[in-house]
């Protein structure tokens, strides 16, 4: 009884320390002009492997839908709403691709469809299990700047 | 602000390249040139865009599927909504509650009489003090003059009547009245349309003005006109109603959809019905 207390109180300063401490929440995320996010969300690097997977993922950046990329072409359906993603390093800065990702409309201006993935509660009547949540996590953003940073011709 | 002389000109090469491409955009995603002839008649499947709504052409969502969906409304022996029409002329001429009435009892034979009336619905009702769906108004008969019990938005009587009295009026174009009464509620179904919601903060003009003809994922974005409605979507594998069309979008957004028949959804449905005005009514139409 008492050692399965102790250890829950471990496993929850371990999850503290190494998760949450350095991680930036979205209403502190810093933008610079408007068009860079100069430092990681979370203080570590992303992982451009699991990147691709949340940039795929239809429930979550679902990046696809809306951006054809060459290096996905052994998935079907890739969208036209958007640029093609191919390059896309060549084009900008990591900074620039963090402001981008966590609140396009910084960027892009209000009229852009892209969505924000690390803002909260952007539109009106968000549905109950999506409220205060943002669409990807502060890690998943940094894995797919990580991703995207892959993307060279 | 560390923007080097490379980064901003990377920055600036960016911006201008997604800028062509949003503004080509139009070019890769044309709706397909087929004409929707059913029974030796030609529907309408383009028109001059109403005043007032910002599209170069108007489009039926007919004209965004593949051929082989497209084929299935083309003839009417292997349009699946078939069946439900066939249920809803049963229906016409049924004796249903205590006042001993059928449909057929007031309206005769729903051919004649219920030509035309798809085309103008929603309709303002002077004793509702708002605005009639044709489900609202099959219900208003079936309670007051038929004493017979209201049929649930969704369920197959209601998509069988809706589909069989909105057949009466294919080819006919859709023209619904936006003035005087309706003006307040083509205004909110306006204002709605309009309205980002969701976590995916997108409003409906976002995808079927702005991004129509082109492709989401796997789906073709059409200009989402509400004339064929209710449509049999292979996917639902049956009919579906205009309203529960709204309340998936809403949902793929990731916002709390108002409720079939809410006044939200009423006014949506009568802003929608003007924006496509000029179509031909195609129910009962295929999508995918
Ligand atoms: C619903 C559509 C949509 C989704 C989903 C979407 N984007 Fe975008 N994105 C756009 C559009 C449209 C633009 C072009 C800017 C504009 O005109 O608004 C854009 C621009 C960009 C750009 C700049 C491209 C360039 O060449 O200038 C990047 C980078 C980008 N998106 C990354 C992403 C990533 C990564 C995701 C997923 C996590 C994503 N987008 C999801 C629509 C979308
Ligand atoms: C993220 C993109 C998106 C948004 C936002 C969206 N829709 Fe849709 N809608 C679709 C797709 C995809 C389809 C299926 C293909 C098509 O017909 O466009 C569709 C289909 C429709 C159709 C059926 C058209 C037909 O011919 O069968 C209607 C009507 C419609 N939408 C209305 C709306 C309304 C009203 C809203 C806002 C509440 C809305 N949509 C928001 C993506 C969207």
């Amino acid at each position: 009884m008492r050692r399965s207390v102790a250890l829950t109180a471990i496993a929850t300063i371990g999850l503290t320390g190494s998760v949450f401490a350095s991680q930036i929440a979205p209403e502190n995320v810093t933008f610079v002009d408007d068009i860079e996010v100069p430092i990681s969300l979370t203080g570590q690097a992303g992982d451009a492997a699991k990147g691709r997977e949340w940039y795929a993922g239809r429930k979550l950046g679902n990046c696809l839908a809306c951006h054809a990329t060459t290096d996905l072409n052994e998935l079907p359906f890739h969208g036209e709403v958007g640029p093609a993603m191919d390059g896309v390093a060549d084009r900008y800065e990591e900074a620039q691709l963090r402001a981008i990702l966590v609140n396009s409309k910084k960027v892009f201006g209000d009229q852009t469809i892209m969505p924000g993935f690390y803002v909260v509660n952007p539109g009106a009547r968000t549905a109950g299990d999506f409220q205060g949540q943002t669409i990807m996590s502060a890690q998943q953003i940094e894995d797919v700047i990580a991703y995207l940073k892959t993307l060279t011709e | 602000m560390k923007c080097g002389g490379k980064g901003s000109l990377r920055w600036g090469a960016g911006l201008a390249l997604a800028s062509l491409l949003v503004g080509a955009g139009a070019a890769y995603g044309e709706p397909n040139d087929n004409k929707l002839v059913i029974d030796g008649q030609t529907l309408t499947t383009e028109a001059a865009a109403p005043e007032g709504v910002e599209l170069d052409k108007l489009y039926s969502g007919w004209r965004f599927r593949s051929p082989e969906t497209q084929e299935l409304q083309t003839d009417d022996f292997e349009n699946p909504a078939m069946v439900a029409v066939d249920q809803g002329a049963e229906l016409w001429g049924t004796v249903d509650g205590s006042a001993g009435k059928s449909c057929m009892s007031c309206h005769g034979e729903a051919e004649a009489s219920m030509k035309g009336v798809r085309a103008g619905y929603p309709k303002w009702s002077d004793k509702r003090g708002k605005p009639h769906t044709l489900e609202t108004q099959i219900n208003e008969c079936r309670t007051d003059r038929m004493e017979a019990d209201a049929w649930k938005w969704e369920s197959s009587n209601m998509l069988g009547m809706t589909a069989f009295v909105g057949l009466q009026s294919r080819g006919m174009p859709v023209k619904v009245q936006t003035d005087g009464p309706m003006a307040q509620w083509h205004a909110k179904g306006k204002e709605l349309y309009f309205t980002r919601v969701g976590q995916l903060n997108m409003s409906c003009a976002n995808c079927h003005q702005e991004n129509y003809g082109k492709m989401i994922r796997a789906d073709h974005l059409s200009q989402g006109h509400i004339n064929g409605f209710p449509v049999y979507r292979l996917k639902w594998g049956g009919l579906g109603s205009s309203h529960r069309r709204f309340k998936g979008c809403m949902e793929n957004i990731r916002a709390t959809p108002f409720k079939r028949g809410s006044d939200e959804f009423v006014a949506l449905e009568l802003y929608l019905a003007s924006r496509g005005a000029g179509l031909s009514v195609e129910t009962p139409s295929v999508r995918n």
